[in-house]
């Protein structure tokens, strides 16, 4: 595998759409419920042992060649928020151009076909991880790193927040970003054997409710 | 893992010319500029010129979202499923130049959805003066500033003032309110541009967006040559 | 892992259609903790009441509760109090399974009580419910974190709904003491206590599927992939979450 090639997958400037999703810190803020960096960092922690170590067993999981069909139905039903699941599916369309565009591979132009208007953003991460010559691990790493680092960006523009603050909370929360990443990829390696069941399904009550009640507003800065 | 064979259905490449049934693609205009210069009324009365001969479409790509979007809804120069919003979490700039992949999938829903279409205007918010179009978006680029703006603005520069494929002088009509003067501003924008074209418009005068209609006519008649 | 010295209860609950348009109820076992009674039902419908007949489950105990609408069958379960989770002497985890199949043509309402996640408790719940296509289900699961005024235990709860065999829910809520971080905080609870899921599964809804709403700034209905929709609640307390559970189920009426 080619290192390099995770550091071109995981850069924020990876063209793939991340730019303009919050991860829900929109409705946080708007809330009032994120209103500084130990708030900002709290979000983070609860996204990241959440949704963010759901979609990072799903990269894994797909890295490591689990049916790409299946892996998006779990993503369907790990999911119940309606605005959430169109918004991973637009992301994953997004990602699947910059991914084709960038390593050409038969099972991307696979999944491309099968899921014309997206599959879920997370199994495209796994396939194009996989694409790229890289393994389970840096799947499940990208994508807990998007999960945590897409909120802290949306906050400094939200807020006003230090980008100094901001890029602290993010090394703060790196060694739980390490376990998340481990158990994504042992909860991927059961998935292997004993289906997707394996994969968790931890959720974030005030994630999926505030997706719904982002979707509602006429006017946002950010898609979701 | 194999990584260097072809591949196949949908295309993967974002500039083709063609989609992927193998017919021509629409063409694609980008429209740029500084907040309030006037993309979206220069929008609206393209729309409102070339919508009887055309069939068209616009993206438009707002700092909150949907705004550019409601406008034009409510001016109801196209039809409501011709009119899609992307949203740009506060970076029109991102979105039209360095992460495309949103817009790229408006226009192509566009084109499966309202199509066949003959042109695509894809409009940005508000931004700086160093905000254009990524090639891979558009295939061509039309940057508006206005008199109210500063008439030195031309002689600034900037990207989209020195590259764009048309500069428009937006707001003519303005000028002798607030002290700009429009010989200054055309010899500044020759000096930046060279022999790239310059429209000094106002919507409001018997004209309005006639110059500027008949520059996409002529693009679009290069495109489908 | 429970403890060997824990109690293990089970009830297991059969209903089917009599063929006169009422629901019998062929199988009705519970013990212990988990006994049962047929209460008076309305119309066709059979009601069934867990009544504990002593507090738990405490660490180390196993509960499984296991129902069964077949075909032709309207049965409704609920419970006669609140589910109290209580720490056990030895500090080990208790567990609590529930099984809920309902056939096609059947129809199950699952409204127990709420569960309380006393201080010092550790409890998972795991609640697989299996429908059929027609199948249709009513189901409500209520969690409020401590007594009054209390910290809560360590409470963990996975629901699964599968329609046709294809899972249309699956999802795990882990709050209290020793839960993933982050679980109170602004993406969690952000400190409400009582938190509540319901869901109802109808085969109309795979044509015409319920419309995403937003019931108050904590409570949203969601249409789930599949023929059933998802309301999830939270809120200060137990009585408040339960309005908004009820206005999530009228609203899907």
């Amino acid at each position: 595998m080619s290192r390099a090639a995770l550091l071109v997958l995981a850069d924020g400037r990876f063209p793939a759409g991340g730019h303009a999703h919050s991860g829900g810190a929109e409705a946080a803020v708007k809330a009032g419920r994120i209103t500084d960096a130990a708030s900002l960092e709290e979000f983070c922690r609860g996204r990241l042992h959440t949704g963010a170590a759901m979609t990072a067993a799903l990269a894994a999981a797909a890295a490591l060649g689990v049916d790409p069909t299946g892996l998006d139905r779990a993503a369907d039903a790990r999911t119940p928020s309606p605005a959430l699941r169109v918004a991973a599916r637009k992301l994953g369309r997004q990602l699947m151009r910059a991914a084709r565009a960038t390593w050409p591979h038969p099972e991307l132009d696979a999944l491309a076909q099968r899921f014309p208007k997206g599959a879920h953003q997370p199994v495209v991460l796994g396939l194009t991880a996989r694409a790229a010559g890289l393994g389970p691990e840096d799947a499940a790493y990208c994508s807990a790193y998007e999960g945590v680092s897409g909120p802290a960006t949306a906050v400094v523009r939200l807020l006003g927040l230090d980008p100094f603050d901001a890029t602290a909370v993010l090394a703060r929360l790196a060694p739980e970003l390490d376990r998340v990443a481990q158990d994504a990829v042992d909860a991927a390696r059961r998935a292997m054997t004993d289906g997707v069941d394996a994969l968790p399904a931890r959720s974030a009550p005030l994630l999926e409710i505030g997706a719904e009640v982002h979707a509602g507003w006429p006017v946002r800065l950010f898609a979701s | 893992m194999h990584l260097d064979h072809s591949h196949h259905g949908p295309s993967a490449v974002s500039a083709d010319a063609h989609r992927p049934d193998g017919t021509r693609r629409a063409l694609r205009i980008g429209l740029g500029g500084p907040v309030g210069s006037g993309k979206t009324a220069t929008v609206a009365a393209l729309c409102r010129a070339l919508r009887e001969e055309l069939s068209l479409a616009v993206v438009t790509n707002d700092i909150y979202t949907r705004e550019d979007a409601e406008f034009l809804l409510r001016e109801a120069v196209l039809p409501p499923e011709r009119i899609s919003a992307v949203e740009t979490g506060a970076c029109p700039h991102t979105a039209i130049r360095d992460d495309i992949s949103a817009n790229l999938e408006a226009v192509e829903d566009l084109e499966d959805e309202v199509g066949p279409l003959d042109l695509i205007l894809v409009e940005s918010g508000g931004d700086n003066l160093t905000a254009t179009f990524s090639k891979g978006l558009v295939d061509a680029q039309i940057f508006v500033i206005d008199v109210a703006g500063g008439d030195d603005i031309p002689r600034k520069g900037g990207p989209g003032v020195s590259t764009a494929d048309l500069l428009v002088v937006n707001k003519t009509d303005l000028a002798p309110y607030v002290g700009s003067d429009l010989a200054r501003m055309a010899a500044d924008a020759k000096a930046q541009r060279g022999e790239l074209p310059v429209v000094l418009q106002s919507l409001r005068s018997e004209e309005g967006v006639r110059d500027v209609a008949d520059w996409v006519r002529a693009r679009l008649a290069a495109w489908t040559a | 892992m429970t403890a060997p010295g824990g109690v293990r209860a089970t009830a297991a609950i059969v209903a089917r259609g009599d063929g006169r348009g009422g629901t019998s109820l062929p199988v009705l076992e519970g013990e212990g903790p988990l006994a049962l009674r047929r209460t008076r039902g309305s119309g066709t419908e059979a009601r069934v009441m867990l009544v504990g007949a002593m507090s738990g489950p405490l660490g180390g105990d196993h509960f499984t509760v296991d129902a069964r609408a077949e075909q032709g069958a309207a049965l409704w379960i609920g419970s006669a109090a609140a589910t109290l989770a209580l720490p056990g002497q030895d500090k080990a985890a208790a567990r609590y399974d529930v099984r809920l199949t309902v056939a096609d043509g059947a129809e199950l309402h699952w409204l127990p009580e709420q569960l309380i996640s006393a201080h010092g408790s550790d409890l998972y719940v795991g609640t697989r419910v299996d429908l059929a296509t027609s199948a249709r289900l009513v189901l409500r699961e209520e969690q409020v974190l401590g007594r009054t005024g209390e910290e809560p235990g360590r409470l963990t709860s996975r629901l699964t709904v599968r329609i046709a065999g294809r899972c249309v829910l699956d999802q795990e809520l882990a709050c209290g003491p020793g839960a993933p971080g982050g679980w109170d905080g602004p993406a969690g609870l952000a400190g409400h206590r009582a938190v509540g899921q319901l869901v109802v599964a109808r085969p109309e809804f795979a044509t015409a599927p319920p419309a995403a709403r937003v019931l108050a700034d904590g409570a949203a209905v969601m249409p789930l992939p599949g023929p059933a929709a998802l309301v999830t609640a939270v809120a200060p307390d137990a009585l408040r979450l339960r309005r908004l559970l009820d206005a999530g189920l009228a609203s899907l009426c």
